[in-house]
């Protein structure tokens, strides 16, 4: 009972990582920026749920619709003032830049709303189900599903049509995809707006398991789900995903045994193991210097 | 050593008046003294008014924190302005620097039977254990440094980032989870390390800064220092002319976590108070903002940023909702307009000030004067 109980928890936590780091993963693979600002999102995301569901008492469909919605147009919104304007800056620069950002979106939402934690209303109203004598809960199973069809939408959306070989094209040499047609700020932008639009769904996912939005609850998960891309190997969705569910399972294998306290130090213990062998993460290619 | 500077000085003089151009320049030593001279100054000044009641208690402690987060963004600067890696980790060295030094004086004050008061009132003994203390602090960090620092260096860039910032997690969740090892009271866990004597104050705050300050200073001028610009500019051109670089990429992190160590181990005394969550990611980061917004591979520009950041959000405390948005503000729009930092590569030296204005040379006559030096050569 207990170990389908764990799995399913590792199988939820790590689900809603792998979305998070698909996010850093898309952005980071199009302009090699350590997006700062996407936990940041997420917690957004999460504000206007409560906004929509607690405030206004919309229904929880539109709210999630809210959400998506809200978090894609911030990400785009943020591209176009913070990091359009360097594109040709050193990357430290724009990395400082998305520290800043990261940094506004977390003070403004304290003083829009307080820093003591808001309670997100139950998005689905949904019994344990009972298999055998194991509690099976819903928002478990919801979160791995939604995150199974956001990955395989992604993997289409990427692999298959032809916005995604353009993104794919621009990561690959923006200046040969300018020459080749490709209109670099517009494929930059709808990166950032799906890449946007998976924190939102995380957001949703996040508060459905949590039930609280707080102005900091980014810093962790963010810097969590960046520690999954990298050890999944940054720029890869089966990276991505696979680095997400290696975290998940891990933070739940060591509460298990009854070392939650140590939880954090294992999940970063891991992304070193990983560097060390594989610098590049498990999935990641490995790119030669040209001198 | 001052009369050697001022016949010096007396002595370009008249050569100045019969060769037309001869440049008159300041000997290395008479460079050492004047800003020697002005350092003690400084100090002294500094000291008076704090002693005097001109500098209130708690402006006091706003300057010594100033002094600690310069010795920060200095020493981060190592690493990032010099070396031109990206270290994500730096509030980790400091939490070592901070908990080792604070341990080491707790421990030892108890031994012999030193109370804070005795450091209020800097008796000998409280000197030279706040001497032993910090640097004690330092080679803690370092010691960590160099053991974060050979399997951390083999990476690059992003991933290099990635890795320190893992390490410092884990230091921090480490400092959380010892507050007793084997019966040994250690860190105090997350109710934190209280009962540090009040090991400083602005002299000898500002005295290690100076310090810091030239040791790396003249660390840089020397060929190890331009063994480490030379890895920043191109490390593989660097290796081709013979430039061990794995054991100089070594060599400037461990540096850089030593004086992170040093400032950790003055943070410690002056707060008062060590707990884990102080030294998470995002202190690593404000440094690296200071380091970034003053201009990477500019000394001047660390010290200017981190002096004035540390005292902007307390000069703004009456704007205090309003403070960490405009922060937030200043620095995007900073990196927008001036993506190199404010000071770029610049570097600030009073002796070369002093030259100039000897020789005439005046910043808004420098063009005339150059010109005239062409039509000369």
């Amino acid at each position: 009972m207990t170990f389908l109980t764990q799995v399913l928890n590792g199988l939820q936590l790590g689900s809603i990582y792998a979305l998070v780091a698909l996010g850093y993963t898309m952005v980071y693979g199009i302009i090699l920026l350590l997006n700062f600002a996407h936990g940041d999102i997420i917690m957004v995301g999460a504000y206007i749920s409560w906004v929509a569901m607690a405030s206004l008492g919309l229904h929880p469909a539109i709210a999630v619709v809210l959400s998506i919605g809200g978090c894609a147009l911030l990400g785009v919104l943020i591209d176009k003032v913070a990091y359009a304007p360097l594109r040709n800056a050193p990357r430290l620069s724009i990395l400082i830049t998305a520290i800043g950002v990261s940094y506004f979106l977390e003070n403004g939402a304290q003083l829009v709303f307080g820093a003591d934690a808001k309670v997100v209303p139950a998005f689905v109203d949904a019994p344990n189900i009972v298999v055998g004598d194991a509690h099976v809960s819903v928002i478990a199973v919801i979160t791995i599903v939604v995150t199974a069809v956001s990955t395989a939408v992604l993997t289409f959306l990427v692999q298959r049509t032809k916005l995604g070989r353009a993104m794919r094209a621009v990561s690959e040499d923006m200046g040969a995809a300018r020459l080749m047609g490709i209109n670099v700020n517009t494929t930059i932008s709808f990166t950032f707006a799906v890449g946007s639009a998976l924190a939102g769904i995380g957001a949703i996912l996040y508060s459905m398991a949590y039930a609280q939005a707080t102005p900091t609850m980014g810093i962790m998960l963010g810097t969590k789900a960046f520690v999954a891309a990298v050890l999944g190997g940054i720029g890869s969705i089966p990276g991505a995903v696979i680095g997400g569910l290696l975290v998940g399972f891990a933070e739940v294998l060591v509460s298990a045994i009854g070392l939650s306290v140590w939880k954090d130090a294992v999940v970063f213990a891991l992304l070193i193991i990983v560097l060390i062998v594989r610098p590049t993460g498990i999935l990641g290619r490995t790119m030669n210097e040209k001198v | 050593m001052a009369n050697e500077k001022s016949t010096n000085v007396a002595g370009a003089r008249p050569e100045g008046a019969t060769a037309t151009r001869a440049r008159r320049t300041l000997s290395t030593p008479a460079r050492y003294v004047i800003n020697t001279i002005l350092v003690v100054a400084f100090l002294v000044i500094g000291d008076l008014m704090v002693s005097g009641g001109a500098i209130s208690r708690y402006q006091g402690f706003v300057l010594q924190q100033v002094g600690i987060y310069i010795i920060m963004a200095v020493s981060l600067n190592i690493a990032t302005g010099y070396l031109g890696q990206l270290p994500l980790g730096h509030a980790g060295f400091m939490s070592i620097g901070g908990y080792s030094c604070a341990i080491f004086i707790i421990r030892v004050s108890e031994a012999i039977g030193v109370t804070s008061q005795d450091f209020i009132n800097g008796t000998p003994v409280c000197g030279l254990l706040f001497v032993v203390g910090v640097v004690f602090g330092g080679l803690c960090a370092a010691l960590s440094g160099l053991v974060i620092g050979i399997p951390a260096l083999r990476l690059k860039g992003d991933y290099l980032a990635i890795i320190t910032l893992g390490f410092a997690e884990i230091i921090r969740v480490v400092m959380l989870n010892i507050d007793t090892v084997v019966g040994f009271e250690l860190t105090g866990g997350a109710k934190g390390l209280i009962g540090i004597p009040p090991y400083t104050s602005f002299l000898n705050v500002f005295a290690v800064v100076a310090i810091s300050l030239f040791l790396i200073h003249t660390m840089m001028k020397s060929r190890h220092g331009r063994a480490i610009l030379a890895i920043r500019d191109n490390e593989i051109a660097a290796e081709a002319t013979g430039v061990n670089t794995t054991y100089y990429k070594t060599f400037a992190f461990v540096v850089s976590a030593f004086f992170a160590g040093v400032a950790g181990a003055l943070y410690a005394g002056c707060i008062g108070v060590m707990a884990p969550a102080r030294f998470g990611f995002m202190k690593s980061i404000e440094i690296l903002v200071m380091v970034v917004l003053g201009g990477m591979g500019s000394m001047l520009g660390s010290v200017v940023s981190a002096t004035v950041l540390t005292i902007l959000p307390e000069a703004l405390r009456a704007f205090a909702d309003y403070r960490m948005i405009a922060y937030a503000v200043v620095l995007i729009l900073t990196m927008i307009f001036r993506p190199q930092g404010l000071m770029g590569r610049y570097d600030f030296s009073l002796g070369n000030v002093i030259e100039h204005l000897m020789n005439g040379e005046l910043p808004w006559a420098r063009k005339k004067a150059d010109k005239e030096a062409d039509a000369n050569a």
